[in-house]
């Protein structure tokens, strides 16, 4: 029996040990295909120069209108998005409570985050077709920030969550109504996961390439309008690595590299952000 | 002290959801001096204090009825404004909570909400309360640092600071040194009997010892039921009920 009872404990440290070296593994693989397969045709042209002539055949150009046009989206995506998810989220919080209606709008998020991300591709362009947009910057940002919005209001959610009730209470106690109370207490105390949910939502945005494949449709030239297409880095790796010339296909590693350092560089830039921002924060 | 009630309880009983935490409470704090509110965990002192300033009712299913009188209006009535009430009846709760901010909006935070705060008076302020709240000597080379920076005792007297800087007529005090070391305790023990001249204190405590240091008035609770309320000299000393007797003796709770 004790023998029984210590073997167990060995098979679960193992067990545990695989999982997480799945995991590492896995992360390491991914970055490190993109380093070796990308590196090589990531130049300084690629980064700085639009797509010439021929240049799905191998020739000369860069992907930066992928690169300013991906910004553009998840950028006017993602403000877009915390346009809406905020106030909801304080409602969640701050008025709301356990009621129903917050419980209802919980399983909504949740599901809506469940939707595969060419179901909101298609609903934007069926969206799009009604106020009779064509492809366009503008129709890329309405579909990506129904992408991001369930997921920046549930990560907010959880954030708001972690206040203490006591904190509020406290602000309650001295006579501040609830906007105040959410205001000066609330969203300082919260600012950190707050701003988590804001990266996460973008980083979801920037990478998704179905949602923009018909809404935003794709262009060689560097976005100029609301209402003309641009082009995003996934469609870029995508159309990239259908082409039959491995030459062109090394260059969507590139691109898949460009984007993961973009929303690294931003993670990175948030957390400094929020580090000075949470001084004040009660832990 | 004063025989004026200040604050007179009618009939408050309280459910959560479909517990009976208070029953039929009736019951007199005279105005000015300490009234201490003794009795076991769980018999609804917290909830009793909660009552005063209406805070009760932000915690979800809560049901509230009777009637409790500040200064003879009803501050359950309709119409009330609860923020008003709530600066009107000041908190000093169990753990200090100062706000994500600096010591100093700490301190301000109350009368910034209220409109008392003007940029020439600002420092004043501060300085008035916190001294009011023996802690000015301690942090006023560092009033722009995190409040959650200074020491759980600090903290306590920086939430008192907070408290009083909105003028409050009562202040109700939930367990306000059950997170402190004794030192600190005795702080805050001695800020309250200098506050206790000018305006009404209701102490909840479940240190009986404190509670006979402290108080002018005693308020009994046994599970919900107001058993004695009357002078602490007469509470401690010669009390009319047999529970508050034995409860004082050590014999039950």
């Amino acid at each position: 029996m004790k023998r029984l009872r210590r073997l167990e404990e060995h098979v679960f440290r193992f067990l545990m040990w695989l999982s997480l070296l799945i995991v590492l593994g896995s992360l390491v693989l991914i970055v490190g295909t993109m380093l070796w397969r990308g590196l090589p045709s990531l130049s300084l042209a690629m980064l700085t120069q639009v797509p010439k002539g021929g240049y799905y055949l191998g020739e000369e150009g860069g992907i930066l209108n992928a690169i300013v046009g991906s910004l553009c989206l998840a950028g006017g995506a993602t403000a877009l998005a915390l346009l809406f998810s905020l106030p909801v989220a304080i409602y969640l919080h701050g008025y709301a409570g356990r009621s129903r209606t917050a419980h209802l709008i919980r399983l909504a998020m949740d599901v809506l985050w469940g939707v595969p991300s060419i179901v909101y591709g298609a609903f934007g362009f069926i969206i799009m077709f009604w106020l009779g947009l064509r492809a366009s910057l503008l129709g890329g940002i309405i579909a990506l920030a129904c992408l991001e919005l369930p997921i920046m209001v549930r990560g907010m959610d959880e954030a708001l969550g972690t206040v203490p009730s006591a904190l509020r209470e406290a602000s309650y106690a001295l006579g501040a109504t609830r906007f105040e109370t959410t205001l000066k207490v609330l969203l300082r105390q919260a600012v950190a996961g707050l701003l988590t949910a804001v990266l996460l939502a973008f980083g979801r945005g920037i990478g998704d390439a179905a949602s923009v494949l018909f809404t935003a449709g794709y262009t060689d030239r560097l976005p100029d309008s609301l209402f003309r297409p641009v082009a995003s880095l996934p469609l870029a790796v995508f159309f990239q690595l259908a082409t039959p010339f491995p030459a062109v296909q090394q260059r969507a590693y590139a691109a898949g590299l460009v984007l993961t350092v973009i929303v690294l560089a931003i993670s990175v830039m948030a957390r400094w952000l929020s580090r000075r921002l949470t001084r004040h924060v009660v832990r | 002290m004063d025989e004026r009630p200040h604050i007179e309880i009618q009939n408050l009983s309280v459910w959560y959801g479909d517990q009976r935490a208070l029953k039929d409470i009736s019951v007199v704090f005279p105005a000015r001096g300490i009234t201490a509110v003794i009795g076991p965990s769980g018999c609804g002192k917290t909830t009793l204090l909660r009552s005063i300033n209406r805070l009760l009712e932000t915690s979800g299913d809560v049901r509230i009825s009777g009637r409790i009188l500040l200064d003879g209006a009803d501050i359950y009535a309709p119409g009330v404004d609860v923020t008003e009430i709530r600066t009107r009846v000041g908190l000093l709760a169990s753990k200090p909570f100062p706000l994500p901010m600096s010591i100093y909006d700490n301190v301000l935070y109350g009368p910034r909400i209220h409109g008392l705060c003007r940029r020439d008076n600002a420092d004043d302020i501060v300085e008035r309360y916190l001294r009011a709240a023996d802690l000015w000597e301690e942090v006023r080379e560092r009033l722009q640092t995190p409040a959650h920076a200074l020491s759980t005792g600090q903290q306590q007297r920086l939430c008192l600071a907070r408290a009083l800087a909105v003028e409050p007529e009562v202040l109700l005090c939930d367990e306000p040194t059950a997170a402190l070391d004794p030192i600190s305790a005795q702080r805050i023990e001695d800020l309250l009997r200098g506050l206790k001249r000018h305006m009404t204190i209701v102490l909840v405590t479940h240190i009986l010892r404190q509670a006979r240091r402290l108080a002018d008035y005693v308020v009994f609770l046994w599970l919900g039921e107001l058993v004695e309320a009357g002078p602490a000299e007469q509470v401690f000393n010669n009390p009319l009920s047999e529970r508050t007797r034995a409860y004082l003796m050590g014999d039950i709770g």
